[in-house]
């Protein structure tokens, strides 16, 4: 697997923030694994059609966690609602729990949260402004005045493009290949320092190389971030994540450590599915 | 031997064919007939008298019509100042925040707004700013003008802002902006290009009208400081000319003709082209 | 994993504090949705002042003359006795002088920029046609008064006199003194300015003809004019007829060229050659000259017909030409 440079990342871990963590326990087993997302009972409705049924789910700090499933099973769906984007959407309605860190992310402001919560779309969204300016973006409308310089620079070394760009940090965004605008928008998101980052199908616009570039920038976010994955292709999932969700017609058929999700499925449709036999 | 009905057909088909691109040709000739005969009639009379001096007493040859530039300029000014916001703002709501019923009924009363004849709203401005006074200005014109160019911003405002994909506002609003925020931060400024266009469009039409100024802002064979008094302006100079008995003021109005048709022209030309090369979203 | 980091750089803002700031926050979406819900009331709110303004301050006339305003032909200042018919006479002549016109010639060119002129052909010359839409009322006035009136009069007119006014019935559109203004230089110039848009909205209906439609005449043998004519128009029917609509609205308002070229008499007379007048260039040129209230009132009032007249038209063109771009042309 193609590797990005080796400063890139030592730079990176560098500069990584500590995030606060809840519970400070060993990491044995699935049950001791501290949590950062727990959702209970989540029901969720278009309308008049329901999306996701029952849904329970925890999602473990600072591991990836791959959502995998067959088209519209409502992976994409349940991973926004972790940060109520589908508010956006008009007649959408939500039921059961979602905490963060113990709190209930309907009972808080939305901009907070999703400034603790970052998201990265399928497909790139650079602003039409700079490469500058994309990854300040979420800085400035925060109200930081702090260096924006310094941690503009260590982002861009988080999503490991900063090698890439520091030369051209005001040419327009659209200059850069999707693969790099992808990075970007990474870097984006990462720049306001969230505890969480949400990918969905991240890579599915991009070609293998690229690709690969991201799975690797995100072995080494762990550490700092927990991340989430909705993701079409189960290689990816294998290689990239550390715990697995697969999902099947709004409902979550299983969950368990990436390994063992793999090479034992407990239930037959999921079983089915990595097969191949559908999906 | 062919059959007699092909042939007719056929014929039929190159007649008429024929007759249809010379209609286009025909149409399109009549625009460069217009250029040419204000350019060739127009053209003699402009000199440097014409932009800076003012009109002479009637009956007498020579003078300008340098009030009458700068009245139009004062009345694009107004006009600009209040239809502007209101039509950027209004297509704002209809783009980002409408109701459906709502919204309609504005787009409907924008539309109807649009239609209206200009000679209509001069009636409206007459009734609302000279009635109370008593006395025509320069205000009235350019309230006249103003509420010409809000339907024309309105409509092209929301074009442009709605044509903003959709996958910006969402990286924005994920990264935490506000709905406003993410309106004012990165919608906005990705639709500038054409927003401004659609603003430099509904200048360069009223910049023409003449029915509305005729009892709004009247005319004026002096300068007119200030907004409180009747003004002169471009298109009332011409119509007043040329209905006129005396040559000189023909010659003077087929000047003034040239004048506004260029500058119309030039300003319809560089919004098109603009808007046809640059597209909606740009890197600002 | 890599080795642990110690440095820690600097913490984004804490989160929302005390609940005013939340408040804040949410109140930013709120106000931005309250002033922009004003402004575009506001519009709302304009558009029935200025019908309420014309029916304000028509009273007068309207109370005096009632009904019969639409049917007096008389219009006397001196004697404070008004009347609307010659006005509306004058307005439909040249209205339909005008679309007697333009509509086979922008229909013509719409089809020629359609289905014959090569796509960038056709562009540039819409393009340049656009152009036409946008030059000044008071410039084709301009060249109505020293053009299209003197060779009326010399050239035209007396051609027409000659011919067509010694054919029985037909004849008496053209009889009669012969100034070069009148109603029929008035609907040729108003041609001119109408045509541009007849022949933008036709075009872009035209276009949206699927192409299975010429494919299947053109398969049946049918030649290009033919297919055109029996297959393209007739589906873009509705569309073609709202562009009509609108550019006879158009031509309703028309003012400054109208007012030039058409010899300002109010008049009701059979010839097209008689001067005569239209309710936008009677309000044009009478209005600043009006003395007395009654003669405002009228004046006013003739303001508030036109108002009407337009806006019904506008409705009809847009729910035409809505139509054929939902229902896909299909024959009403």
């Amino acid at each position: 697997m193609p590797s990005v440079s080796e400063g890139s990342h030592a730079t990176a871990a560098r500069l990584a923030p500590k995030v606060p963590i809840n519970e400070t326990r060993s990491m044995a087993s699935e049950k001791e694994t501290p949590v950062r997302f727990q959702i209970s009972d989540l029901n969720f409705f278009y309308g008049p059609k329901q999306a996701i049924f029952g849904l329970n789910l925890i999602i473990p700090v600072n591991k990836v966690t791959a959502l995998i499933g067959p088209s519209g099973c409502g992976k994409s769906t349940f991973l926004r609602t972790l940060n109520r984007m589908n508010e956006i959407i008009r007649n959408t309605r939500v039921e059961g729990n979602i905490l963060l860190d113990g709190q209930d992310i309907h009972g808080m402001d939305v901009v907070n949260l999703r400034r603790r919560v970052g998201m990265v779309f399928q497909r790139p969204n650079p602003f039409p402004k700079s490469i500058y300016e994309n990854v300040a973006y979420g800085l400035r409308i925060n109200g930081y005045k702090g260096r924006l310089d310094e941690l503009v620079e260590s982002s861009l070394h988080r999503a490991a493009l900063w090698d890439e760009v520091k030369d051209y940090l005001h040419k327009s965004a659209f200059a850069l290949s999707g693969g790099q605008q992808q990075r970007l928008c990474i870097a984006r998101a990462l720049a306001v320092n969230p505890e969480v980052l949400l990918l969905d199908e991240p890579c599915s616009a991009l070609d293998p190389v690229t690709t690969a570039k991201i799975e690797e920038l995100m072995f080494h976010l762990k550490d700092s971030c927990t991340m989430a994955i909705v993701t079409h292709n189960m290689q990816q999932a294998a290689r990239a994540s550390d715990f697995t969700a697969f999902m099947l017609d709004g409902k979550l058929i299983e969950h368990s450590e990436t390994s063992k999700l793999f090479t034992t499925p407990k239930d037959p449709r999921t079983e089915a599915y990595i097969t191949g036999r559908f999906g | 031997m062919m059959d007699p009905r092909i042939m007719w057909r056929r014929a039929l088909n190159y007649v008429m064919l024929t007759l249809t691109g010379i209609a286009a040709l025909g149409v399109v000739s009549v625009l460069f007939f217009i250029l040419g005969y204000l350019i060739w009639n127009g053209g003699k009379s402009l000199n440097w008298n014409f932009f800076t001096q003012l009109p002479k007493p009637v009956g007498e040859t020579g003078g300008g019509m340098a009030n009458a530039i700068l009245g139009s300029l004062k009345l694009l000014m107004l006009a600009a100042l209040m239809g502007l916001p209101v039509g950027l703002l209004a297509g704002v709501y209809l783009a980002e925040f409408g109701g459906k019923t709502f919204s309609f009924v504005v787009r409907y009363t924008t539309d109807l707004l649009n239609g209206v004849p200009s000679i209509v709203i001069g009636i409206f401005a007459y009734s609302l700013v000279v009635l109370p006074v008593k006395h025509f200005s320069a205000l009235a014109g350019g309230v006249a003008l103003g509420i010409m160019v809000i339907p024309i911003t309105v409509r092209s405002t929301e074009e442009f802002l709605k044509a903003v994909p959709g996958s910006l506002r969402e990286g924005a609003m994920a990264l935490g902006a506000s709905k406003w925020k993410t309106i004012v931060t990165v919608v906005l400024p990705a639709a500038k290009a054409g927003i401004l266009t659609g603003m430099l469009l509904a200048l360069a039409r009223v910049a023409g009208e003449t029915a509305p100024l005729l009892f709004t802002a009247f005319g004026n064979r002096f300068w007119s400081p200030g907004f409180g008094q009747p003004t002169a302006s471009l298109p009332v100079m011409i119509y007043t000319y040329a209905i006129a008995p005396y040559d000189d003021w023909h010659r003077q109005a087929w000047a003034a003709g040239l004048v506004l048709l260029g500058l119309v022209l030039v300003a319809n030309l560089g919004a098109r082209l603009l808007l046809n090369r640059g597209g909606a979203v740009r890197s600002v | 994993m890599s080795a642990a980091a110690t440095t820690i750089v600097n913490e984004v803002p804490p989160q929302a504090g005390p609940r005013a700031f939340l408040r804040r926050l949410r109140g930013g979406d709120e106000i931005a949705h309250l002033i922009t819900l004003i402004f575009a009331a506001g519009i709302i709110l304009l558009t029935s002042t200025l019908v309420w303004e014309l029916w304000v301050n028509s009273h007068l006339s309207r109370a005096k003359f009632g009904w019969m305003f639409f049917f007096t032909k008389v219009w006397d200042p001196n004697f404070d006795n008004f009347g609307a018919a010659p006005f509306i006479y004058g307005t439909l002549v040249t209205s339909a002088v005008a679309l007697v016109i333009a509509v086979p010639l922008g229909l013509a060119s719409a089809i020629f920029l359609s289905e014959l002129a090569p796509r960038k052909v056709s562009d540039v010359i819409s393009f340049l046609i656009d152009l036409l839409a946008a030059v000044p009322s008071v410039i084709y006035g301009l060249l109505g008064i020293f053009i299209v009136v003197p060779v009326m009069r010399t050239i035209i007119g007396p051609a027409l006199i000659n011919t067509v006014g010694n054919v029985p019935y037909i004849g008496a559109l053209f009889r009669g003194p012969n100034y070069g203004v009148g109603f029929l230089t008035a609907g040729i110039v108003l041609a001119i300015m109408v045509v541009p848009f007849i022949i933008s909205v036709s075009r872009e209906v035209l276009l949206t003809v699927p192409r299975e439609q010429r494919e299947a005449a053109m398969a049946l043998g049918a030649t290009r004019w033919e297919s055109t004519w029996k297959v393209v128009v007739p589906w873009a029917r509705t569309g073609i007829m709202g562009s009509v609509f609108l550019a006879l609205a158009r031509a309703l308002g028309e003012t400054m060229a109208v007012t030039m070229v058409i010899g300002n008499a109010p008049t009701i007379a059979a010839s097209l050659l008689s001067p005569g007048d239209t309710i936008a260039s009677t309000i044009a040129s009478q209005f600043t000259e009006a003395t007395g209230d009654l003669y405002l009132s009228s004046l006013i009032e003739l303001g508030l017909v036109l108002f009407l007249i337009t806006f019904i038209l506008n409705g009809l063109a847009r729910i035409l030409i809505v139509t054929t771009e939902r229902g896909g042309g299909r024959p009403a």
